[in-house]
C-alpha cells in the first residue's frame, strides 16, 4: 500500500509530457482565439458603459450650466433696462433744468438790460432837464435882470437867493 | 425551474448509483479473488493512472476496458506504439509486460529473452494513460466551451451578455477583478490568459473527476501530481520570467539585511522560490485526491462491513462528500489562480 502511494506521488515523465503538451496547446490557442476576443469585448463594453455614464454627466451638467447662464442673461438685461431708464429719466432732469436755468439766466440779463436803459434814459433825461432849467434859470435871470437891476441891494439878495436854489437842486 | 431542479438531481443520484454500482463491482471481483476486502488497495487504485479505462466487470467475469494506446520508447528497441489489450493479463508483447504486483505495480517494464524483468532499465512511458485521455477531453471541452464563447462575443459586439456569456461571464470577470487585479495591478492584462487558462483547465477536469461513469469523466486529472507539477511549473516560469530587479535584489542582496546575513538569506531565498510552487502542486493534488479517497473509502465502507444495511448511510455521506467536493472543486481552482497571480505579483513590485 506504502509503495502504491508512493507510486502516487511520483510523477511519470509521460504523463508531464502530455500534460505539458496539452496544457501549452489549450493555453496558446485559447489566449488567441478566445481571451483576447473575449476580454476586449468585455473591456469594450465596459469603456462604452463608463464612457456614456460620463458624458451623462456632463450632458447634465451643460444643462444645468445653460440654465444658471440663462438666468444670469436675463438678469443682466432687466438690469440694464433699469440703468437705461434711470439714465433716460436723469439726462431727462437734466435737461429740464438746465433750460430752466438758461431761461431765468436770460431773464435777469434782460431786466438789466432794461434797468440799465431805463437808468441811462433817466441820466439822459435828467441832464436835458438840467439844460433847459439851466435856459429857464438864464432865462429867467435875464429877465429879473431887466427888471430889478435898478434896486441893487434887492438885486442882490435875489441873485444869492437863486445861486443857493440852484447849488441845492445840484446837489 | 423547479423540474430543472428535479432532473439534475436524479442525474446526480444516477452518477452516485453508478459510482457505487462501477465501484462495487470491481470491490465485489476482489473480495472473491483475495477473500479478504483490502480497501486501500482498491482505493490507490482507482486514484492512480492506468493504461486501460475499466469501465464494469460482467457478471460471467468478463470485464469492458477501453484499452488505451501505449507508447514506449527506450534506447535499445526505439519507439513502440501499441494497444494496451496486448498487455491486459499479464501477457508479454515485444518485450514489455505491464508489471502487476511489487514495487513497479502498474508500470510497463522491459522483459529480456529470458523472461527476467530488468528493474533499473525502465523504457520511457509516454502512453495516453486514462489521466492523459481524461484531460485530453477536459481539453476539447473547454476549447469547444470557450471558442464558442468568443464566437457569440464577437457576433454580440458589445451588448448584453446573453446565453452562454451571461453564465461565463462573471466568472471571467471574477478571474480579472478579483484574481488579476488586486495582485497583479495595472499590468494584469499581460497575465489574464495564463490565469484564466489555469482556472478553467483546473475547473473542467476537477468537475469532469467528479463525474464517475462513462469515460472521459472520471479520470483523477487534477489527482494526478505529474499534472499538477506541470501547472505550477508553469506559474513558476512565468514568475521567474517576470520577476524584474527588484524581485532579484531582494533574491540576492534584500535590502535592510547585514551582508554577514547573506550566506543564509540568499539559500533561504532560492529555497523560498522554489517552496511557493511545490506547495502549489501538493495542494492542488491532495486537495483532490484526498476527496476521491473520502468518497471511495465511503464506498468501501459497504463491502468492508459486507452488508447492504450500511448502503444507506454510504450513499448518504457520498452524496454529502460529492458536494463538498463540487465545492473543493471551484475552490482549487481559485485557490490556485490566485496563488499563481500572487506569486506573479510578487515578482512585479511596482516601486520599493
Amino acid at each position: 500500500m506504502i509503495l502504491l502511494a508512493n507510486n502516487l506521488v511520483t510523477p511519470g515523465v509521460g504523463t508531464i509530457f502530455w500534460s505539458a503538451l496539452i496544457f501549452i496547446l489549450f493555453l496558446l490557442i485559447l489566449s488567441k482565439f478566445a481571451w483576447k476576443p473575449i476580454l476586449s469585448a468585455v473591456k469594450a463594453r465596459d469603456e462604452m458603459i463608463k464612457g456614456s455614464l460620463e458624458s451623462a454627466a456632463k450632458a447634465r451638467e451643460d444643462m444645468l450650466k445653460l440654465q444658471s447662464d440663462n438666468e444670469a442673461i436675463l438678469r443682466k438685461a432687466r438690469e440694464e433696462r433699469e440703468n437705461i431708464l434711470k439714465d433716460a429719466r436723469e439726462v431727462r432732469d437734466r435737461l429740464i433744468s438746465e433750460a430752466k436755468g438758461k431761461a431765468k439766466g436770460e431773464a435777469e440779463k434782460l431786466i438789466e438790460k432794461a434797468r440799465e436803459g431805463i437808468e441811462n434814459e433817466k441820466i439822459k433825461a435828467l441832464s436835458e432837464i438840467h439844460e433847459q432849467v439851466a435856459t429857464l434859470s438864464v432865462e429867467i435871470a435875464s429877465k429879473l435882470l431887466g427888471e430889478q437891476l435898478k434896486k441893487s441891494g434887492k438885486q442882490e439878495k435875489l441873485i444869492d437867493s437863486y445861486l443857493k436854489e440852484i447849488d441845492l437842486n445840484k446837489n | 425551474m423547479k423540474t430543472r431542479n428535479l432532473i439534475s438531481f436524479f442525474i446526480f443520484l444516477l452518477l452516485v448509483g453508478t459510482t457505487i454500482s462501477a465501484f462495487g463491482q470491481d470491490a465485489k471481483e476482489k473480495t472473491g479473488t483475495e477473500g479478504e476486502f483490502d480497501a486501500s488497495t482498491f482505493i490507490l487504485e482507482h486514484i492512480a493512472d492506468s493504461h486501460e479505462w475499466h469501465i464494469l466487470t460482467k457478471k460471467n467475469g468478463e470485464s469492458i476496458t477501453i484499452y488505451l494506446p501505449v507508447i514506449l520508447y527506450s534506447k535499445e528497441k526505439g519507439l513502440d506504439i501499441f494497444t494496451s489489450k496486448k498487455l491486459a493479463g499479464g501477457n508479454e508483447y515485444k518485450g514489455y509486460k505491464l508489471e502487476e504486483e511489487g514495487d513497479l505495480k502498474g508500470k510497463i517494464v522491459s522483459v529480456n529473452t529470458q523472461g527476467t524483468v530488468n528493474e533499473k532499465n525502465l523504457p520511457l512511458d509516454f502512453s495516453m494513460t486514462k489521466a492523459v485521455v481524461g484531460m485530453l477531453a477536459a481539453a476539447l471541452i473547454g476549447l469547444i466551451i470557450f471558442l464558442s464563447l468568443s464566437r457569440s462575443y464577437r457576433k454580440s459586439g458589445i451588448s448584453h451578455p446573453k446565453g452562454i456569456q451571461s453564465f461565463l461571464e462573471p466568472v471571467i470577470l471574477f478571474v480579472r477583478d478579483d484574481i488579476a487585479i488586486p495582485n497583479l495591478g495595472h499590468k494584469y492584462e499581460k497575465y489574464m490568459p495564463y490565469l484564466l487558462t489555469a482556472f478553467f483547465f483546473i475547473l473542467i477536469n476537477n468537475l469532469m473527476g467528479l463525474i464517475p461513469f462513462p469515460p472521459p469523466f472520471g479520470a483523477n486529472v487534477t489527482g494526478n501530481i505529474a499534472v499538477t507539477f506541470v501547472m505550477a511549473t508553469c506559474t513558476f516560469v512565468i514568475t521567474q520570467f517576470s520577476g524584474n530587479k527588484t524581485y532579484w535584489k531582494h533574491i540576492f542582496a534584500a535590502p535592510g539585511v547585514p551582508f554577514w546575513l547573506l550566506p543564509i538569506m540568499i539559500p533561504v531565498e532560492i529555497i523560498g522560490l522554489f517552496s511557493k510552487p511545490f506547495a502549489l502542486m501538493i495542494r492542488l493534488f491532495a486537495n483532490i485526491t484526498a476527496g476521491h479517497i473520502i468518497v471511495l473509502s465511503l464506498i468501501c465502507l459497504i463491502f468492508i462491513f459486507n452488508s447492504l444495511s450500511v448502503a444507506p448511510v454510504s450513499i448518504f455521506f457520498v452524496i454529502f462528500m460529492d458536494f463538498l467536493e463540487l465545492l473543493v472543486a471551484f475552490l482549487q481552482a481559485y485557490i490556485f489562480t490566485l496563488l499563481s497571480a500572487l506569486f506573479i505579483g510578487m515578482a512585479i513590485p511596482e516601486n520599493h
